[in-house]
């Protein structure tokens, strides 16, 4: 869809997944991740069924694997804490390279590492194929609360201005010689974080005038558009109602 | 004879911390009249423009759009005052927030209750006006400074507005875009009020101007007369660019589009 709100998470292309509408993809990847969460975590093959579907989307949506590897690594600071559970667990341990390592924590590390990696990939395929404006018109259509959505509108349109600010100050501090390299040097800085704040601020009391001086009372006009048909959300659908499918089947083997 | 397009008597206004801004402003824009507003900083312009549309009020006097006053206390008349009176912010990223530019010239009209077809109609027409229509889907920060500036007027134009205030229309803008704006300023069939420190672009654009000073209107007249005093301009902070000669310029500019200085009375 039009509107080039390139996020670094978007891959424009155009497939299948890309043209389904932002809400059903959003429904489709919540509940895939649930069924991922409650799936238990010794049961390996659905796990790699799984990955195998999230595979077959990647491949419907054209998004290449290493792009999705690469930007997968957003999780690898929060998996850091599995690392230590396989030395910190109780109950019996097995010796593996010289280490005793507990098995339930060789479990829990597994568990959050399999289902996070799972979850970020499954979000990562969301956001390759939505446009940031996309995201917050489905989240529209899913009656998410306006204002939530209201928020993230504003944040949309102003984040890019507000960077361009920041970006400004900072050359603008670097042109007089400013060149911090210790701790104590950080006062600018802070201090162009406060005006940086100001300058939202005074900028959103203009913006608020601007609004209402074109009439605005307190509600936006609602996004117009056509709501996703039956078809589109039965395809959306195959992701978690196959994963539903693999996690039954290796529950009740 | 018809209502004035703007009316404004005896206006007064003072900011919460005492301060006055306007000590009795008096104003009166017929019908399709271009005027520009002059004057230093400080002088209680925007403070006036943000009382055409109602959004400043409180002081003493009357401000009357095509005939109607504006009572801040009546939500519904508000509404159509803001229709009637379209209001370009000097900063177009004020002006415009939404993610992309239909949608943006959209809220206007969509605020006053327009939708479907008609909304959709509204904002190709506005968008064709200022020659945006090939952005239209465009995000704002995505265009130029000169185009910004020209979707924020759209924004207003989508309203169908019987007076259009701009304040700064040419700051920050590169000698073309000024070009293309004041053609697109021009072409537009409604009541003008501009604004600005830009002598120049007053006297190309605006055949009658106004200077307030301190809170009150000093000077009303044709704009060539007023560039022409150096001692009025002096007296209340404005100046001409360098070497730039008014009677040589309106001459130029007569041969341009007419004879200057003339009210256009439509």
């Amino acid at each position: 869809m039009a509107g080039g709100h390139a996020h670094p998470l978007h891959l424009a292309r155009d497939s299948a997944v890309h043209r389904l509408p932002a809400e059903v993809k959003i429904v489709a990847v919540l509940l895939f991740t649930v069924v991922v969460v409650i799936t238990p975590r010794a049961e390996f093959a659905a796990f790699a069924g799984y990955a195998a579907l999230l595979a077959a989307v990647a491949a419907a949506a054209r998004v290449p694997l290493p792009w999705l590897a690469k930007r997968a690594t957003i999780e690898l600071p929060f998996v850091l804490l599995a690392v230590a559970l396989p030395f910190a667990g109780h109950g019996e341990r097995v010796t593996w390279l010289g280490m005793s390592l507990s098995v339930d924590g060789l479990y829990g590390a597994w568990n959050i590492f399999a289902k996070g990696t799972l979850g970020v990939v499954a979000s990562l395929l969301l956001a390759a194929t939505t446009t940031m404006r996309d995201l917050i018109l489905g989240l529209d259509r899913l009656r998410c609360p306006r204002v939530f959505t209201q928020i993230a509108t504003f944040m949309l349109r102003y984040m890019d201005i507000l960077a361009d600010d920041a970006r400004r100050m900072r050359i603008a501090r670097l042109s007089r010689g400013y060149d911090p390299r210790f701790l104590w040097q950080v006062k600018a800085f802070a201090v162009s974080v406060g005006a940086l704040f100001l300058r939202a601020f005074e900028r959103g009391e203009r913006v608020y005038l601007a609004m209402v001086a074109r009439g605005y009372t307190g509600r936006l006009p609602r996004p117009e558009g056509a709501d996703a048909s039956a078809t589109q959300w039965a395809a959306s659908a195959l992701l978690p109602a196959a994963a539903a499918g693999i996690a039954v089947a290796a529950v009740l083997r | 004879m018809t209502a004035p397009s703007l009316n404004v008597t005896g206006l007064h206004f003072a900011y919460p911390d005492g301060s006055a801004a306007l000590n009795g402003v008096d104003l009166r824009l017929e019908p399709g009249e271009r005027a520009a507003l002059l004057g230093p900083n400080g002088a209680g312009k925007t403070t006036l423009v943000l009382h055409l549309n109602g959004i400043l009020h409180g002081g003493a006097g009357t401000v009357e759009v095509g005939g109607v006053r504006v009572y801040p206390a009546d939500r519904a008349g508000l509404a159509e005052i803001r229709r009637r009176v379209g209001i370009v912010f000097q900063d177009p990223d004020d002006q415009l927030f939404m993610p992309t530019v239909a949608e943006d010239v959209a809220f206007g009209p969509a605020n006053l209750g327009i939708r479907g077809d008609e909304l959709r109609a509204r904002v190709d027409e506005a968008l064709a006006a200022v020659d945006m229509t090939a952005h239209r889907d465009q995000v704002p920060h995505h265009l130029s400074f000169g185009q910004r500036r020209r979707v924020a007027v759209a924004t207003v134009l989508a309203m169908r507005p019987d007076i259009l205030v701009l304040d700064e229309p040419s700051s920050n803008l590169d000698p073309a875009s000024r070009r293309e704006l004041a053609q697109i300023l021009r072409s537009l069939p409604v009541t003008v009020l501009m604004v600005t420190h830009d002598l120049p672009y007053a006297l190309e654009l605006c055949p009658r101007s106004v200077i307030l000073d301190t809170g009150r209107v000093v000077a009303d007249g044709r704009t060539i007369d007023l560039l022409a005093d150096a001692d009025l301009l002096a007296a209340h902070r404005l100046e001409l660019p360098f070497g730039f000669d008014p009677a040589f310029a309106a001459q130029r500019l007569a041969r341009v589009t007419g004879p200057a200085g003339e009210a256009v009375v439509g």
